[in-house]
């Protein structure tokens, strides 16, 4: 009993990084994919052929070798070292290491780079005629976007949304490559010294975190079941 | 000078010249109908008035104050500004499906409401009042085409024809001297055009003018002052519905009305 509650302590500290990286990546990666959609987008090919470029190199190479290569690569090449955390306040500062930092940014981009395509696809599904509609009837442009076409981008969009959300939850835990502390690095110290269920254990970690994710996606779905694009 | 006036409108798109100088003129009152085979520019001369294409070539005035001359710049609150004098229906209704029957037809009312008081710096209770003054009209307007039922009926749960007559509502909410019409029934039912087109029928007033696509010819001998055939991108042929229907005089039209018939 005493194992099982000093190894949910460990699971739960590494949860909490693990949940760190799961939400900072979606604040970071949602606008920027807004961002990166309205480049790819644009009718200005000196500006659109550089950001596919981007997502194509991101969406086509493994996410583990981008932790790897945003983690070294600029210290090896620029001398670069990833700034280190220090306000004095222990956990804080070994939660958000030079590591975990590393891997955010890598995370941030990587999944950025598929929210941008999901937008891009989701933008484009909006009928051009309703976008006159709204111009015939005098609106701006601001007020078309946030009146009229915002809501139905994001009913568009939002089983596609959740699938990436759902994958970010267990792709969190490939942030371990390079030593970050988080939830499958933590069962897996269990593992070294003998105990094979934690491993199991986490995994119930992700399930339940998933599954609350998967009731919140749900409730978003039906609230925009009112209408029909 | 007529109350609506388009002068030796032009339009290129994708490299082939839809528009090559179509003239147009409608008095307050009157309902002009287009007729035409599909590609004749039709739409492409109603987005023209519209503003949604702007013509390479040409002018249009209204009341004789000249809302669009090629080789002026526009920026885009002129545009919208000018835009405001046209009210459109589209083929496909285009409501927004997030909003009421209610919500379509306020809407636009609502945001300029909004815009004039934010400007003004009127206190809230004013702004409120005259909220709900714009949600009247619209719900009057709802009435006037049928549906003074169906306020908080959302566009998905009604038929084609209820969603066009919302439609129309909402291009009347704004007050527009020149309305259009882009083939208002082509995407109804057989069953569902004639309570479309009794609406439009209705909405001849004298300080309104109607420019109406159409290939209901029925309709167009019936509700029009004028009758303009297109073809090719000109204006073949105009005249009354009697001369139009009853005497057409070149062999496009005489083609163009027989297949009709058939």
């Amino acid at each position: 009993m005493e194992q099982f509650a000093q190894v949910t302590k460990g699971l739960a500290s590494g949860f909490a990084t693990s949940f760190a990286l799961f939400a900072l990546t979606l604040v970071m990666s949602l606008p920027l994919g807004m961002l990166i959609a309205l480049c790819t987008g644009s009718r200005i090919k000196a500006l659109s052929v550089p950001f596919k470029i981007v997502v194509w190199v991101l969406r086509g190479t493994p996410l583990l070798l981008q932790i790897f290569a945003v983690f070294y690569v600029p210290g090896l090449l620029f001398g670069f070292a990833w700034p280190m955390m220090n306000t004095g306040w222990a956990w804080f500062d070994k939660t958000f290491s030079t590591r975990f930092i590393a891997t955010l940014v890598a995370f941030a981009v990587n999944y950025a780079t598929y929210f941008s395509e999901i937008f891009r696809g989701g933008i484009g599904g909006i009928a051009k005629g309703q976008r006159e509609a709204g111009k015939v009837l005098g609106m701006t442009r601001a007020q078309i976007f946030f009146r009229v076409i915002l809501l139905q981008v994001i009913k568009n969009i939002l089983s596609p949304i959740s699938n990436e959300v759902m994958t970010l939850v267990k792709d969190t835990s490939l942030a371990q490559s390079i030593g970050v502390v988080e939830l499958m690095f933590a069962a897996n110290e269990q593992l070294t010294r003998g105990l094979i269920w934690p491993i199991f254990y986490a995994g119930a970690f992700y399930l339940v975190f998933v599954g609350i994710l998967t009731l919140a996606f749900g409730a978003a779905e039906r609230k925009l079941k009112y209408f029909r694009i | 000078m007529a109350f609506l006036e388009v002068k030796e409108l032009q339009k290129k798109l994708g490299g082939n010249m839809i528009l090559k100088g179509v003239d147009l003129t409608a008095e307050r009152g009157e309902a002009v109908c287009v007729i035409g085979s599909s590609g004749s520019g039709k739409t492409t001369l109603m987005r023209c008035l519209n503003l949604l294409e702007l013509p390479d070539c040409g002018s249009i005035s209204i009341g004789g104050r000249r809302i669009f001359a090629a080789g002026n710049k526009y920026g885009d609150a002129e545009l919208r500004r000018n835009r405001l004098n046209f009210g459109l229906v589209f083929q496909s209704f285009e409501l927004f499906p997030q909003y009421t029957a209610l919500q379509n037809v306020a809407l636009a009312l609502r945001l300029k409401t909004r815009e004039i008081y934010k400007a003004e710096r009127r206190p809230k209770s004013e702004l409120r009042r005259a909220l709900a003054e714009n949600d009247e009209r619209a719900a009057t307007l709802l009435a006037v085409v049928g549906l003074g039922d169906k306020l908080g009926a959302y566009p998905c749960t009604l038929s084609g024809g209820q969603c066009q007559r919302v439609a129309i509502a909402r291009a009347l909410a704004l007050e527009p001297a020149v309305l259009c019409f882009d083939e208002p029934t082509s995407a109804l039912d057989p069953e569902l055009t004639g309570e479309v087109l009794r609406v439009i029928r209705s909405l001849k007033t004298e300080d309104r003018a109607m420019v109406i696509v159409t290939h209901e010819m029925g309709f167009a001998r019936d509700v029009s002052d004028k009758v303009l055939f297109m073809s090719g991108g000109v204006m073949e042929e105009s005249g009354t519905p009697e001369e139009i229907f009853g005497s057409p005089q070149s062999g496009k039209l005489k083609a163009f009305l027989n297949n009709a018939e058939r």
